[in-house]
C-alpha cells in the first residue's frame, strides 16, 4: 500500500508534523488558541455574518434598524437629559450619542460573548474548534454595527452643528481599543459563566451600575470632587472619552486618555486570553 | 448510516490491517472528570458554600490506563455499557478532550467527526449560508466550500431549495444537508458515534456507498455502537470498555462474546 499517499498536507502543524495530532506535544494553550484561530478565521467571518444577518432577517425594517435604533434612543434620552443639563453641554445630542454607542457596543458584545459560548456549549464538547471564536465573533459583529451606526452619528453631528474635523480619522483607534477591552471582559465572563449561568444576570446589574458611574449621559464636571478619583480607576471612562473627543469636540483624543485606555484594553485582553485559554479544555470536559 | 456496509451489499474483502501504519494511538491514557460534589448552578451559592468550607470535589476517572492502537484502514469498534467511557475515548481522539495522563496520537488530523451532524445550523439562514457556517465549524476554509458547494448540494439533492431558509426544510432534508457537508471532504480518520439514520432508504444507500469509498481510500473508522451485530458485521477489531478499563481487545467475535457473557452473567 502507498504509505505516503500524496494527500496535500495542511501547512499548519498541531503538536508535531503537519496532519499529526499529538496530545503530549501541543504548544501552550494561549499560543495554540492563536494558531487555531488563524486556521479557523473563516469561521469567525461566518459567525459574524450569521449574527448580523439573523439579527435583521426577521425584522421588517432590516438593516435600517441599525440606523434608526440609535436615533430613536438618542431622541428619547436627549429629550429628557438636555433639560437636566441645560446650558452645561453644547450639542448635547452628540455628546450623549457618541458615548452611548460605544457603551452599547461594549455592553452587547460582552453579554453576547457569554451567551454564545453557552450556546456553543453542546458543540465544543463534541467537535474541536478554538473556543474563543464565540467571544471574538460577537465583538466582531458589534464592531460592524458600531461602524454602521457612525453614519447616523455623523449625520446628527452635522445637523446639530458640532465641529466636523480631520480628527475623525482618529476614530478607528478608540474603536479598536474598546474592541480589545470588550474581548478581554467577554473572555473573563465566558470562563465564569460556563460554570455559573447566574453570572449572566449578575453582569446585567453590574453593567447598569457601571453605566451610571461613567460620564455618558452627564459631564465629568457634574461629579462631586469626592467622586472624581473613581473616574481614574474606570477604564470605560478613558475609552468613552477617547471615542467622544473626535466626534464631539473635533479634537484628537488626549494623549493621557489614549495611554490609559490602551493600558486598560491590553491588560484586560491579556488577562482574559490567558485565563480563558487555560480553562478552555476544562470547559469542554464539563458538559 | 445504519451500518457502514449496507446489508444487501457483498462483504468487503478483509484487509490485513497489520500491514498498515498506525492511525490512532491511545497510549496508556487515563482521563479524569472533575466534578463538584453538588452541582452548583449559581455563583452565589458556590461562594457561600466556599466560605462555609462545604465545597467538596469528587473525581471521576472515565478512563484508566487505556492502551489501544488502531491501524490505517481498520474499522475499529468500541463497545461497553453506558458510562463505560466510550464517548470519552472518541472525544479524546477528536482532540476535544486532552488526556489527564498518557498520550493520544492521531495521524490524519483533523479527524472527521460524524458526531454532530449539522453543527451550528441556523433556521433563519438559507441552506447555502448554513453550508458555509457548518463547514467552517468543521475547520474548512471558505475557499474549500466555494470549490465543493455544487458537489455538496448535489449529494444532498437539495439544488432547488438552497436559497430557502432552513426552517422551511423537513428534518430529513436538514440531516441530508448535514451529512453531505460532513462527508464531502475525504477523511483519513472518521469518528462515528452510534447509529445515524440519515433520510430515506435511497439516501441511506448513498451514504453507505460514500463511506465505503472512504474505506477503499484506507480511511480509518472508529465507531461506538450498542448494536453488537453491527459491530460484528463491520469491524475488523474491537475493544470492550468497562467502567473506563479495557476488558477485551482484538477480534470482534471474541470481544463481543466476552461482553455478552458478562452482561448475561
Amino acid at each position: 500500500m502507498q504509505g505516503g499517499t500524496a494527500i496535500p498536507l495542511s501547512s499548519h502543524a498541531v503538536g508535531g508534523t503537519a496532519d499529526v495530532y499529538d496530545s503530549s506535544r501541543l504548544p501552550p494553550a494561549y499560543l495554540r488558541e492563536l494558531y487555531e484561530l488563524v486556521r479557523y478565521r473563516d469561521l469567525v467571518v461566518q459567525l459574524v455574518s450569521r449574527d448580523i444577518r439573523t439579527r435583521y432577517k426577521r425584522s421588517v425594517l432590516g438593516v435600517a434598524w441599525t440606523f434608526l435604533n440609535p436615533l430613536l434612543m438618542m431622541a428619547v434620552l436627549t429629550l429628557v437629559f438636555s433639560r437636566v443639563f441645560r446650558g452645561d453641554i453644547q450639542h448635547y445630542a452628540v455628546y450623549l450619542l457618541s458615548a452611548q454607542l460605544v457603551w452599547i457596543f461594549f455592553a452587547q458584545s460582552t453579554t453576547q460573548a457569554m451567551n454564545s459560548l453557552i450556546w456553543g456549549g453542546a458543540l465544543i464538547t463534541k467537535i474541536y474548534l478554538p473556543r474563543s471564536v464565540f467571544a471574538l465573533s460577537q465583538v466582531g459583529a458589534g464592531l460592524v454595527n458600531l461602524t454602521l451606526a457612525l453614519v447616523p452619528l455623523l449625520l446628527i453631528s452635522f445637523v446639530s452643528g458640532a465641529p466636523i474635523t480631520w480628527a475623525l480619522l482618529w476614530l478607528p483607534v478608540p474603536m479598536l481599543l474598546v474592541a480589545c477591552f470588550a474581548l478581554g471582559v467577554g473572555l473573563v465572563l465566558s470562563t465564569v459563566a460556563i460554570s455559573f449561568p447566574d453570572v449572566v444576570e449578575m453582569y446585567q446589574v453590574a453593567l447598569t451600575a457601571w453605566y451610571f458611574l461613567t460620564p455618558i449621559i452627564y459631564p465629568v464636571a457634574a461629579l462631586p470632587d469626592s467622586m472624581r478619583w473613581l473616574m481614574n480607576l474606570n477604564p470605560a471612562y478613558y475609552l468613552v472619552e477617547a471615542f467622544r473627543a473626535p466626534v464631539y469636540a473635533g479634537l484628537p483624543p488626549e494623549p493621557m486618555t489614549l495611554i490609559a485606555g490602551t493600558v486598560a484594553a491590553v491588560g484586560v485582553l491579556a488577562l482574559g486570553w490567558f485565563w480563558f485559554t487555560s480553562a478552555a479544555d476544562d470547559l469542554a470536559a464539563r458538559a | 448510516m445504519q451500518a457502514l456496509r449496507h446489508p444487501s451489499e457483498p462483504p468487503l474483502t478483509v484487509l490485513e490491517p497489520a500491514a498498515f501504519p498506525e492511525a490512532v494511538r491511545i497510549d496508556n491514557v487515563s482521563f479524569r472528570y472533575r466534578h463538584h460534589h453538588e452541582r452548583f448552578t449559581s455563583l452565589k451559592e458556590y461562594a457561600i458554600r466556599r466560605i462555609q468550607g462545604r465545597v467538596r470535589r469528587s473525581d471521576v476517572w472515565a478512563l484508566r490506563d487505556v492502551d489501544v492502537a488502531v491501524r490505517q484502514g481498520e474499522v475499529f469498534g468500541i463497545v461497553g455499557a453506558n458510562g463505560a467511557g466510550k464517548s470519552t475515548l472518541l472525544r479524546l481522539i477528536a482532540g476535544v478532550l486532552r488526556p489527564t495522563r498518557g498520550r493520544v496520537v492521531v495521524h490524519g488530523w483533523p479527524v472527521s467527526p460524524l458526531l454532530e451532524i449539522g453543527a451550528g445550523f441556523h433556521p433563519d439562514l438559507s441552506g447555502r449560508e448554513n453550508v458555509y457556517l457548518n463547514a467552517t465549524l468543521l475547520g474548512h476554509t471558505k475557499r474549500d466550500v466555494d470549490e465543493r458547494l455544487d458537489s455538496i448540494v448535489d449529494f444532498a439533492e437539495l439544488g432547488d431549495v438552497m436559497d430557502e431558509p432552513l426552517r422551511t426544510y423537513s428534518s430529513g432534508m436538514i440531516v441530508r444537508l448535514g451529512f453531505s457537508v460532513a462527508t464531502e471532504w475525504e477523511p483519513k480518520v472518521l469518528l462515528v458515534d452510534e447509529v445515524l439514520a440519515v433520510g430515506d432508504e435511497a439516501f441511506q444507500k448513498k451514504c453507505w456507498a460514500r463511506i465505503q469509498g472512504f474505506r477503499q481510500q484506507l480511511a480509518t473508522v472508529v465507531l461506538v455502537s450498542h448494536q453488537l451485530s453491527y459491530v460484528l458485521a463491520t469491524c475488523s477489531r474491537a475493544v470492550w470498555l468497562d467502567r473506563g478499563v479495557v476488558r477485551a481487545l482484538g477480534e470482534p467475535n471474541a470481544v463481543v462474546n466476552a461482553y455478552r457473557d458478562a452482561a448475561a452473567g
